[in-house]
C-alpha cells in the first residue's frame, strides 16, 4: 500500500482543473458553466492545501481561504447577472447570446 | 489492530455488505409474497393525501435565488472568523479591533441588503419593487 | 507576536478612505432623494481627491519603497505612479458619468460605489508583492467591472456583455490562481521575492515550470486582452455604460499591465527564456487581429475596443525588447519607460475619445453607431476638434501625446535590435492611421440629419478638457513625465524595513 503523498493530490487537482476547463468550453448552460468555473477554484484550494502541509507553513491555507471567499462573491454576482440577462431574454443557453458579434 | 490504514475499514465496508444484502432481501421477498391489487388511488403519488396539482419543474420566484445568494455570500464570510477565533488569545486587542472592522463592513453589507427590501418576505417586499 | 506598525497602515490609508466612502455613498444613497442623486458623483469625486491627496503625502516621504504587512504591501514609485493612474481615470469617468446615467435612468450610489472599490482592487494590484494581495486585488476589480459592465439592466446588451466578460473573467482568473498555487508549490512562500528566489534556482524548462508560468501567462494575457483571449474585449466595451467602456480600457487595462510587469518582470524574470517567444507570436497575433478587425467595424465602441487590443500588441512589443535584454541596458529601461508612458498617455487619450462618444448619449440616441458621429463638427465644434486630436494622439501624430510613448517602444525594440518587430508595429500604426481617420471623416466631413447643438454637461465639459490638456501637455513637455517614469525601473534588491520619513 502506497502512503498517500503530495503527488497524490496534486493529480486529483490537476484532474478537477481539467474537467472545470472541459466542462466551461463544452457546456452549454450558463448555470453548468458557472459550476465548472467553480470546480477550477477548488482544484486551486487543493493544490494549496497540499502544498500548504507539503511545506509545513500556512500561507497556501491562508490563500485558500481567501479564493473560497472569491469564489462564494463571484458566484453571487454572476447569479445576479444571469437573473437580469434571464428577465430580458428567458433563456440561460449560451448559443443564444448571439446580439454582439462582429 | 491491522496497521495498514485501508484495512482498518475493512469492518465498515463488512457493514455496508451486509446492510444492502440484508435489505434488498426484505425488499425481495415481500414483493415475491406479497399481494398486488393496484388501483387510480393507490398509484397516486401521495396515497391518503391531497391530489397532485401541476408539474414539479415548476418556476421559483426569484427571491429564492436571492435569499440564497445572500446566505452563500453571509456564510463564507464568516469562514473567516475561524483562523481568528484559533489565534486570538496571542493576537490581543489588535486582532479583536481588526475583526470588528471586518464585521462592521460585512454589517453594512447586511443594512444595505435589509434596506434594500430583499430580507422582506411577502406582499410589502412587491411593493418596493426594484430589486 | 509583530503587531502591525502605525506607518504600515499610512501606507494603505489611500485604500482604506477609499472603501470609506465607497461604503458611504453606499448607505448615504439609500436615504437620499432621486433628485439629489448627483450627490453620489460629488461624493466619489471627492474620495478620489482625498485619496490622491494621500498618495501624495506617502510619495513626499518615499524612500526608495516600503513594504508592509509581513511583505505583502510594496509601495514603491512603480506603485505610486499606478496609484495616480487609476485615480486620475475613476475621477474623469466620475465626471464623465453624471449626466449619462441620468439618461439611462439608472441613478444608483451603487455605481459610484463599485467604482471606487474597483480602484481599490487595482491599487492592490500595483503595490501587492504577495501573490495573495494580487489575486484579492484581481478579484475585487473584477466583480465590481462586472457588475458595473451590466449596469444597464434593461438593456439587452448590456446584460449580454455582463455574462461573457463574467464568463470568461471568471474563468481566467481561476486558471491564473492555479498557475499562481504551484509557484507556490514551488517557492513554499507567496510572496514574489521568495517565488524569484526559488525560480533563480531551478531549470527553467522543467516541465511543472512550464505549466505553472502558462496557466499563469494565460490569465494575465486574459486580463489584459491579448491575442487569442481577447474575444470579450469587443463585446464588453460595445455592451457597457459607454463610461464604464472608457474606464475599463484605460484602467483595468493598466491595473492588469501593472500585474503583469510585477509578476513577469520582478518575480518570473528568470523565465524569460521560456515565455519571451511565446509574448513575440502574441504581440504579432494581437496587433494583425485587431487592426484588420478595427477596420471593419461600424459601432464606435467596438472599433475602439478592437484599437484598444491593437494598443496592448504595441506594448507587448516593449515587453519583448525587455525580455531580450539585459536589466540595467538602455532596451531594458527604454522598454519599461514605453510601456509606462503608454499607459498613461493612453489613459488620457482613450478616456477623452470615449468621453466624447459618451456625450453623444441623448434622450433619443444610443449614439455608439459611427453614423451618430456624422457632422459632429457643426454641432459641436470644440467636442469635434478635440476628438480629432485625440485620435490623432491614439494613431500616434506628434505633437499628441501618444507619439512619444510609440518613441519609446520603437526606441527599445531597435536598440535590442528587433528591427523586424519594429518594422511591423510601423506598419501597423499607418494601418491604424486609417480607422481612426473614418471616425474623423464623418465627424468633419459628412452631412448629418441632426443639425441642432449638442448639449454638453459641465462635468463632461471637464472630462473632455482635462484629458485633452493632458494628451497636449504630455505630448509637448514630456520631461517630467519620463523622469517620474524612470524613478519606478524595477529592482530586485530587497526593499528596506519598513519605514518612512515621517
Amino acid at each position: 500500500m502506497v502512503p498517500i503523498s503530495t503527488l497524490h493530490y496534486l493529480i486529483v487537482a490537476a484532474a478537477l482543473f481539467v474537467l472545470g476547463v472541459v466542462g466551461v468550453l463544452t457546456r452549454r448552460n450558463l448555470v453548468v458553466i458557472l459550476m465548472s468555473i467553480e470546480l477550477i477554484l477548488n482544484a486551486v484550494n487543493l493544490n494549496l492545501v497540499a502544498f500548504s502541509r507539503m511545506w509545513g507553513n500556512l500561507h497556501g491555507q491562508v490563500f485558500s481561504i481567501f479564493i473560497t471567499a472569491d469564489a462564494a462573491a463571484e458566484a453571487a454576482a454572476g447569479l445576479g447577472i444571469l437573473i437580469a440577462f434571464f428577465r430580458n431574454k428567458e433563456t440561460v443557453n449560451v448559443d443564444e447570446i448571439d446580439l454582439l458579434k462582429w | 489492530m491491522p496497521d495498514n490504514y485501508f484495512a482498518r475499514y475493512l469492518p465498515l465496508l463488512m457493514h455496508f455488505g451486509i446492510a444492502t444484502v440484508l435489505a434488498s432481501i426484505i425488499v425481495t421477498l415481500s414483493y415475491l409474497v406479497g399481494q398486488h391489487k393496484p388501483n387510480i388511488a393507490k398509484m397516486s403519488p401521495y396515497e391518503c393525501g391531497v391530489q397532485p396539482i401541476g408539474d414539479t419543474r415548476g418556476r421559483f420566484s426569484v427571491k429564492f435565488y436571492l435569499v440564497a445568494m445572500l446566505f452563500i455570500l453571509f456564510d463564507v464570510e464568516a469562514v473567516f472568523l475561524y483562523p481568528w477565533a484559533v489565534i486570538l488569545r496571542e493576537l490581543k486587542m489588535f486582532g479583536f479591533w481588526e475583526m470588528m472592522v471586518y464585521i462592521a463592513i460585512v454589517l453594512v453589507g447586511l443594512f444595505y441588503v435589509w434596506k434594500k427590501g430583499v430580507l422582506d418576505w411577502g406582499l410589502i417586499a412587491g411593493k418596493r419593487g426594484d430589486i | 507576536m509583530k503587531v502591525i506598525s502605525l506607518t504600515e497602515y499610512k501606507l494603505m490609508l489611500p485604500m482604506l478612505e477609499l472603501v470609506i466612502f465607497a461604503l458611504g455613498i453606499l448607505l448615504i444613497d439609500l436615504i437620499i432623494p432621486r433628485d439629489w442623486k448627483w450627490l453620489n458623483a460629488v461624493g466619489a469625486f471627492v474620495g478620489l481627491f482625498f485619496a490622491a491627496v494621500c498618495v501624495w503625502q506617502i510619495q513626499a516621504t518615499l524612500p526608495g519603497g516600503a513594504v508592509g504587512f509581513s511583505g505583502a504591501l510594496l509601495v514603491d514609485h512603480f506603485a505610486v505612479f499606478f496609484w495616480y493612474l487609476f485615480l486620475a481615470a475613476a475621477g474623469i469617468t466620475v465626471l464623465m458619468s453624471e449626466r449619462y446615467l441620468d439618461l439611462e435612468d439608472e441613478h444608483s450610489g451603487e455605481y459610484y460605489a463599485l467604482l471606487l472599490l474597483s480602484v481599490v482592487g487595482m491599487m492592490c494590484m500595483a503595490a501587492g508583492i504577495d501573490v495573495v494581495l494580487i489575486f484579492i486585488g484581481l478579484e475585487l476589480m473584477a466583480i465590481s467591472t462586472y457588475v458595473l459592465v451590466g449596469f444597464l439592466r434593461r438593456e439587452r446588451r448590456s446584460n449580454e456583455a455582463a455574462i461573457k466578460y463574467f464568463l470568461l473573467g471568471a474563468f481566467s482568473s481561476g486558471i491564473f490562481a492555479y498557475g499562481l498555487s504551484i509557484f507556490y508549490g514551488l517557492a513554499g512562500s507567496t510572496n514574489l521575492q521568495e517565488i524569484h528566489r526559488s525560480i533563480l534556482a531551478q531549470n527553467p524548462r522543467h516541465p511543472v515550470i512550464v505549466i505553472a508560468l502558462l496557466t499563469t501567462m494565460t490569465g494575465l494575457f486574459f486580463k489584459i486582452a491579448a491575442v487569442p483571449f481577447h474575444q470579450w474585449a469587443p463585446d464588453a466595451y460595445e455592451g457597457a455604460p459607454t463610461s464604464i467602456s472608457g474606464f475599463m480600457s484605460v484602467a483595468v487595462k493598466a491595473a492588469a499591465w501593472a500585474m503583469l510587469l510585477r509578476i513577469l518582470i520582478f518575480a518570473l524574470f528568470p523565465l524569460r527564456s521560456v515565455y519571451v517567444p511565446i509574448v513575440v507570436f502574441v504581440a504579432i497575433a494581437t496587433m494583425t487581429l485587431a487592426n484588420f478587425a478595427a477596420l471593419s467595424q461600424t459601432n464606435t465602441k467596438r472599433l475602439l475596443a478592437y484599437s484598444s487590443i491593437a494598443h496592448v500588441g504595441y506594448m507587448l512589443l516593449a515587453f519583448v525588447a525587455m525580455g531580450t535584454s539585459e536589466p540595467g541596458s538602455p532596451a531594458f529601461s527604454d522598454g519599461f519607460k514605453g510601456i509606462l508612458i503608454y499607459l498613461l498617455v493612453y489613459t488620457f487619450m482613450n478616456l477623452g475619445a470615449f468621453a466624447v462618444i459618451t456625450s453623444l448619449r441623448q434622450r433619443q440616441v444610443i449614439g455608439d453607431e459611427l453614423e451618430d458621429m456624422a457632422g459632429l463638427y457643426h454641432r459641436a465644434p470644440v467636442e469635434a476638434v478635440l476628438m480629432l486630436l485625440f485620435l490623432l494622439s491614439l494613431a500616434g501624430i506628434p505633437p499628441a501625446a501618444g507619439f512619444l510613448g510609440k518613441y519609446y517602444i520603437f526606441l527599445s525594440l531597435v536598440e535590442s535590435r528587433h528591427y523586424g518587430l519594429a518594422a511591423l508595429g510601423v506598419i501597423y500604426s499607418l494601418l491604424g492611421l486609417y480607422y481612426y481617420l473614418k471616425i474623423a471623416n464623418a465627424m468633419l466631413i459628412r452631412e448629418s440629419k441632426e443639425t441642432k447643438p449638442l448639449f454638453v454637461s459641465i462635468g463632461m465639459r471637464c472630462a473632455v478638457g482635462v484629458t485633452a490638456l493632458a494628451t497636449i501637455v504630455i505630448g509637448i513637455y514630456p520631461e517630467p513625465f519620463i523622469q517620474g517614469v524612470s524613478r519606478s525601473l524595477p529592482t530586485w534588491a530587497k526593499p528596506t524595513a519598513p519605514t518612512l520619513r515621517q
